[in-house]
């Protein structure tokens, strides 16, 4: 063992359990929106997904004979980010799945804590969308305007749909469930239909977007919820702001120029920052420090890019959302980005 | 180029970039300096300061003085070590001196005799500004003054002129940035008149117009009591308008207080690498240097004594205190009320670049800021256990020399030093600020110096191997010539003998 006897003595105090804790009371608002809109249902998915990835990172370790490491929190942050882009209907065997994927495939098999390429929870989003893509496309309606015969707030009606699905309950779908706002601009772009006048239809809201009450992963429908916990992280100093500024910003000016030449085919930037998964992606995806960039200049190449892309696959792609797309495409050039964008050393020209 | 700095400068609030906001624990910042009494023994090492090692003058059993030269400086950059009492030389032989390792060095053993008699190393200049500054820098580099900021670079090397880069700004460094410590604080308070006189000469020796006394805002009387310094200076001296003295307040974040972190907060330049501040104009001097240099030239004193800073969470009794250089720091923290060591962990200077120590057998020295007495359990690396890096980049946030440090800490520890080398290792201050903040308690420091030290043997063995090389090639060479001129002269011999031969066989 390595006995290291080199200054310095003091230590600042941060740890990686305290980094980890921060992010996740950082998403507590974000958390309890999901409980308020959907009901016992989030509780389930956010515990079976915090408790699998903390069960898979514990028999990962073990099989390997490495020390554990549960107490650290990061196994559970990944459950609780996960659980977090969820839609809430996924019955629960998916959820189990997508929580070991994250933890094995997307973390322990490239060596654990650190060596990660890509965000762990959002590799395992991307898996679950292309292996059952009705299900992860099935947005669950808010309990606010769920028909009266389904009580989210009822424990054992919540069980019932989470173990057994919409069919146990005797009912479809349908009437359960609505598409996402950039769900139904891009099928109803497809049908020539303004982009206006596909929002007007459904009754789209500015405030009901930035509240959350409308339809939409678990965690990713509120932009109020998110920004609470953006900004708090940015104030402990968790994250810097240059990624979910720049990333942000970048959607926001793409939008900006695009509608401003043909409003009929592009969304507004507004409807664009609000809608979807961008600003959960932008807040606590994106600046998964073990996946993104190290130094500065490197977060504001990093962020454009996710931005870019974001906005070039909602736009053109054939998934009404990119976020994650964007951040996984993002995190494969992490390495590239590192390797040029290293400030200028002091004292040379 | 040019948006990089304005960038940089946007960003770095103080004038430099990264570093750090520590817990200061400045207890002993209202404590007077006191006079620590006399050993019965003083240990005096051979080298007490960066460059070659000095040679002994003395032998077992001569009486010497204070202030006596009993080493004698080897090499360009060397000081010579001068007794710090008068008495006897006892022994000579390997002492523990301080450095981590606890190695020993060859030291002078002076029992004291109490009477305390010194000798100067030349005559009191009370009219220094009269005199040629070759004869002040001679009178410094007599004195065996080194930077006492810790660092130990012999200060008379800093204060030879290049014609080539004329100095403009002088900066005196009362920064003092480490937690604990606060002598320097202390003597800016206590002594400021001295400063600016100090100052002034200074000036004077490298022919400088501009003097800065530097100290950051958490010593707002150290500060006050250096502009009414100043101001006195400026009202008694009608004259000496041409020079322009000023106290120049700074943010209290570490390392502030490193050279060119200081020069580049002041002049707002950077000190290019491989060269040195003097190459850009300025001249940095810390307030104990600049104090010596002041005694050594008014009064003729040699380097005998330095005020360093004893505290600690595990110190009873902390203090600022005048030592007579080579008093061993048992000595010390006995004074301070400490004697028994159990559970404590002894830095030497100050807790983000001082050094641990083994024990406290070894003496002070002119490089020694200050003694900590620590609880070993609050200490990093006594009970933190190294863990995966999660690449948070905290590291190259707070690094001053705007390095990638956790990427470095990695090549190092892979054995790919010219890697390391090439993200600029030896760029390094080690100034500690990335193993500070690192989440993961990655001790980066101690792999860079490891990646340093493989860097260095690496280069002497090429050195050695292409030496080698050489010399074996200039053998092949020889050999190769040896064997033509012995095959040109057998057959100039061959040629001679011939007719011989033809003649023996006629016969």
């Amino acid at each position: 063992m390595m006995i290291h006897i080199s200054p310095p003595h003091q230590h600042g105090g941060d740890s990686i359990r305290a980094t980890m804790l921060s992010v996740m009371i950082a998403l507590l608002p974000a958390t309890l929106c999901a409980v308020w809109l959907f009901g016992w249902l989030a509780v389930w998915q956010i515990m079976t997904c915090m408790g699998v990835c903390m069960l898979g990172e514990w028999v990962a370790l073990r099989m390997m004979a490495r020390p554990s490491r549960l107490s650290d929190g990061s196994a559970a942050l990944t459950g609780l980010l996960l659980a977090l882009t969820l839609p809430a209907l996924v019955p629960w065997w998916m959820t189990v799945c997508g929580s070991l994927f994250a933890i094995i495939l997307g973390k322990q098999l490239y060596g654990g804590l650190g060596y990660n390429p890509f965000n762990p929870a959002l590799s395992a989003r991307v898996i679950l969308l292309i292996s059952f893509p009705l299900a992860m496309t099935s947005w669950l309606l808010p309990a606010a305007t769920m028909p009266a015969a389904v009580d989210l707030y009822d424990v054992t009606t919540t069980l019932t749909l989470f173990f057994g699905g919409v069919e146990s309950l005797g009912l479809t779908l349908d009437g359960m469930t609505a598409a996402t706002p950039l769900g139904y601009i891009k099928t109803d772009a497809m049908q020539g239909i303004a982009v206006a006048a596909s929002l007007q239809a459904h009754d789209y809201s500015y405030f009901n977007a930035f509240v959350g009450n409308e339809g939409g992963s678990l965690g990713e429908t509120s932009a109020l919820a998110l920004l609470i916990g953006g900004i708090l992280m940015l104030a402990r100093g968790t994250i810097r702001w240059h990624i979910p500024v720049t990333y942000i910003a970048t959607v926001a000016v793409l939008a900006a120029i695009f509608h401003a030449v043909d409003a009929d085919r592009f969304a507004p930037p507004l409807f664009h920052v609000l809608a979807g998964g961008l600003l959960l992606c932008a807040f606590f995806m994106a600046t998964d420090p073990v996946s993104s960039p190290m130094t500065v200049q490197g977060h504001i190449v990093f962020g454009i890019g996710c931005g870019l892309l974001t906005w070039v696959i909602r736009t053109w792609g054939g998934y009404p959302e990119g976020a994650m797309f964007a951040v996984l495409l993002m995190n494969c050039t992490v390495p590239l980005i590192d390797q040029y964008c290293r400030p200028r050393v002091y004292g040379h020209r | 180029m040019k948006l990089l700095d304005v960038w940089h400068k946007l960003r770095g609030a103080s004038g430099f970039d990264g570093g750090v906001v520590l817990d200061m624990h400045k207890q002993t910042a209202a404590s007077p300096i006191v006079d620590c009494p006399l050993p019965s023994v003083l240990i005096h090492p051979l080298k007490q300061h960066i460059g070659a090692s000095c040679k002994s003058l003395v032998h077992v059993g001569d009486t010497v003085l204070r202030g006596q030269k009993i080493g004698k400086s080897q090499g360009y950059i060397s000081a010579p070590v001068h007794a710090g009492t008068s008495g006897r030389v006892v022994r000579i032989e390997e002492h523990t001196v301080p450095h981590p390792s606890g190695l020993g060095m060859p030291c002078i053993f002076i029992e004291a005799d109490g009477e305390d008699r010194a000798v100067a190393v030349g005559p009191k200049l009370h009219h220094w500004s009269m005199e040629e500054p070759a004869v002040l820098r001679e009178r410094v580099r007599l004195a065996g003054i080194t930077g006492l900021g810790g660092a130990g670079f012999p200060t008379y090397v800093k204060l030879l002129k290049d014609q080539r880069s004329p100095i403009h700004t002088v900066i005196i460094n009362g920064i003092e940035c480490e937690p604990w410590l606060t002598h320097d604080h202390r003597m800016l308070c206590e002594q400021s008149d001295t400063m600016v006189q100090g100052l002034m000469l200074l000036l004077h020796m490298v022919g400088a117009k501009r003097g800065v006394i530097a100290i950051e805002d958490n010593k707002p009387d150290a500060i006050a009591a250096m502009q009414e310094a100043i101001e006195a200076w400026y009202a008694a001296s009608e004259h000496q308008k041409a020079l322009k003295l000023s106290v120049q307040a700074l943010p209290t974040r570490y390392p502030q207080g490193s050279e060119k972190q200081l020069i580049q907060a002041i002049t707002g330049h950077e000190v290019p690498a491989g060269k040195l501040p003097m190459h850009i104009g300025v001249l940095c001097q810390n307030v104990g240097s600049t104090y010596a240099i002041y005694q050594a030239v008014t009064h003729g004193h040699a380097l005998t004594e330095r005020v360093i800073t004893v505290s600690g969470d595990a110190l009873p009794k902390p203090a600022n205190m005048r030592v007579r250089l080579g008093t061993p720091m048992r000595f010390v923290f006995a004074q301070c009320g400490l004697e028994v060591f159990d559970d404590i962990q002894i830095i030497h200077g100050g807790p983000m670049m001082g050094e641990r120590l083994k024990n406290a057998e070894a003496p002070v020295v002119k490089a020694t800021t200050g003694l900590l007495a620590m609880q070993r359990d609050v200490l990093l690396a006594e009970h933190q256990v190294e863990e995966p890096c999660i690449r948070c980049g905290h590291c190259s946030d707070v690094c001053p020399v705007r390095l990638v440090p956790n990427l470095m800490a990695d090549f190092s520890r892979q054995g790919d030093f010219e890697k390391a080398e090439e993200y600029q290792l030896f760029d390094c201050i080690e100034c500690g600020c990335c193993s500070n903040v690192c989440p993961s308690h990655i001790p980066l420091v101690h792999y860079f110096r490891y990646g340093k030290g493989q860097l260095a043997q690496i280069r002497k063995e090429k050195s050695f191997a292409e030496a080698s090389r050489q010399r074996s090639e200039q053998r092949a060479g020889r050999m190769e010539q040896e064997k033509s001129e012995k095959a040109a002269r057998r057959s100039r011999v061959r040629a001679q003998a011939k007719p011989a031969v033809t003649e023996d066989k006629d016969a």
